[in-house]
């Protein structure tokens, strides 16, 4: 079924949709419309429940809360509350607690801007006094908001990681169609997970205890890894140049890799869907070949960090494009690669 | 020789407890499990401990617990509670992180009238990290960051600051590991109240001969001293 829905509406039904039954939120623009749509919610449907909380902190336990009594359960936030947020967010990695958290970006730094940036990549992927331990899908349209939300429940309760949907105000506050209600996506693995006989810690004595726990996490989030992995390439496949975008800013580069493509520059996209883990597999397969790439982000290297990190060895020439909390038009991504190609 | 009679609800393997030796937890912790083995409520209870001293009860109970962070432990059990509404959920905590780190949450919790019990044990000082100004330190009371002894500002009491925005319903007491049998009384009430669906809250007032530095005879005179200034009683 098609609707015309505002970005945040959506976030709130395809939760609904997901089967999650509480929401926990504390308002911050440009979030609030998700919390505002699920308050609705609870008044048609009595299996659905919302809490206010005090503060970010608060709506994050919550969150976990439930989870640990086996209920599908989450929050959304961006900016200053993503980071009273991860307070919550390692207890959660710790303890395996599928929490999901919508992260709305704002500008960074402090208070900010309250609508856009891609300033909160880092923060969302590795936050914590932890290795990130997570799951972050960086959606790049109305439909994608939808569909991965949907997908995040489920996948959250079946690995058992902390995931994320990271999107921003502009993706939250545009209005347009997506197709709601069709996929049959049914969450796996729902059940209480403190129980009886379960005594559950994250506060050690001994350094050895830790690290022990610390490398288990490690190695069960690795051999999982390219099951969750997701990305789209688009015109990749002889391309000379490849540009690395994710987000809102993948969509704009993906209009303009057609129509630099019709100016006859041999360019592709590579659009990583899952932040963490990164698709570093297939990021090296589509990217080793090309002469350049370039990476546009509306932060200052916080993507091409990650990628960075994950396919050191490359020997193609690395190019950023770099717009703190600015948002890109294809036309100036056109103009850009243009004086690089 | 007879085995000590512990509480049916105990974990009895993870005895002798981890408590420092003239520590008021385990006095607290006792008090429950024995109301908890009255009340016939083991299998509903889901048991949840704050950072500090109390995170030394993760195992204590053969019942669901877990460890939380710093004063998360009241949104973390409203979170359980609101998930799972049959179950009787208590969220146990010293008095850093339920009148400094967590406040926010405690009032809140009280406000909203969640229905949860709080256990906050106050021994006026930070146990764990080693004897630290808390919002329940007294005038003139000498701790590690205050070494010339507090005198700045006052002196938090949880029950009435509670009071005025608890709910008729709800259940606000403090008690004192000097008097367990009335402190157990208390915590009856308090589990009785949230199930019926109120909330409760409970201080035990508590020593700590650790960072008090006072032997036997010299704790008990200055937990007597600390009832003068803290009322014991239902509020």
């Amino acid at each position: 079924m098609k609707q015309f829905l505002m970005g945040n509406q959506i976030l709130a039904q395809a939760a609904k949709d997901a089967g999650a039954k509480i929401m926990f939120g504390y308002p911050i623009t440009p979030s609030t419309e998700i919390l505002e749509t699920w308050a609705k919610f609870c008044l048609k449907d009595k299996s659905l429940s919302i809490l206010q909380t005090e503060d970010e902190m608060a709506a994050g336990f919550g969150v976990i809360g439930a989870c640990l009594a086996g209920i599908p359960a989450f929050t959304a936030t961006g900016g200053p509350g993503n980071i009273l947020m991860q307070d919550a967010i390692v207890m959660a990695e710790a303890l395996r607690v599928p929490m999901v958290t919508m992260i709305m970006q704002r500008g960074g730094m402090s208070t900010s801007t309250v609508i856009y940036s891609q300033e909160e990549v880092r923060l969302t992927c590795f936050g914590g006094n932890s290795e990130g331990f997570r799951i972050v899908y960086s959606t790049s349209n109305l439909q994608e908001l939808y569909d991965y939300t949907l997908k995040a429940f489920q996948v959250a309760w079946k690995y058992r990681w902390p995931t994320f949907v990271l999107a921003d105000g502009y993706q939250g506050k545009m209005m347009g169609e997506v197709k709601v209600g069709e996929k049959n996506i049914k969450m796996e693995n729902v059940k209480p997970i403190l129980t009886k006989g379960v005594n559950f810690r994250n506060c050690y004595n001994l350094e050895e205890e830790i690290g022990e726990i610390i490398t288990n996490h490690s190695d069960e989030y690795q051999k999982v890894r390219q099951e969750i992995e997701e990305y789209e390439d688009y015109q990749t496949k002889d391309a000379k140049i490849i540009l690395l975008a994710h987000g809102i800013v993948g969509a704009a580069t993906k209009m303009a890799v057609d129509e630099l493509r019709k100016k006859g520059l041999s360019v592709g996209l590579f659009r990583p869907i899952t932040l963490r883990p990164f698709p570093a597999q297939a990021a090296k397969e589509i990217m080793s070949k090309a002469e350049k790439i370039i990476v546009i982000e509306s932060a200052i290297g916080q993507l091409s960090e990650l990628f960075k990190a994950e396919l050191f060895g490359l020997n193609n020439t690395l190019i950023e494009v770099n717009k703190p909390a600015l948002g890109f038009t294809p036309e100036e991504i056109v103009k850009t690669i243009q004086s690089y190609g | 020789m007879d085995n000590p009679r512990f509480p049916n609800c105990y974990k009895v393997d993870s005895k002798p407890h981890k408590f420092c030796a003239g520590c008021g937890h385990p006095i607290v912790l006792k008090m429950l499990g024995q109301v908890i083995d009255e009340m016939g409520i083991a299998d509903k209870v889901v048991f949840m401990v704050d950072i500090g001293c109390s995170l030394l009860a993760w195992d204590y109970f053969d019942l669901p617990t877990t460890q939380t962070h710093h004063g998360r432990t009241v949104p973390t059990a409203i979170g359980f509670k609101m998930a799972d509404p049959g179950k009787i959920v208590i969220a146990y905590m010293g008095d850093g992180g339920a009148y400094a780190i967590g406040l926010q949450h405690t009032l809140t919790a009280c406000l909203r009238n969640n229905p949860l019990t709080t256990i906050v044990v106050n021994n006026t000082l930070y146990g764990m990290t080693g004897g630290q100004l808390a919002p329940t330190t007294v005038d003139n009371e000498i701790t590690t960051t205050t070494p010339g002894g507090k005198t700045e500002f006052t002196t938090l009491k949880g029950p009435e600051l509670l009071r005025p925005i608890a709910n008729s319903q709800a259940y606000l007491a403090r008690g004192s590991t000097d008097k367990p049998l009335v402190l157990k009384q208390y915590l009856k009430k308090a589990l009785e109240t949230q199930i019926k669906n109120n909330y409760a809250f409970v201080e035990a007032l508590s020593f700590c001969p650790t960072n008090w530095k006072t032997d036997a005879q010299k704790t008990i005179e200055r937990l007597q001293d600390l009832e003068k200034i803290f009322k014991v009683g239902e509020f």
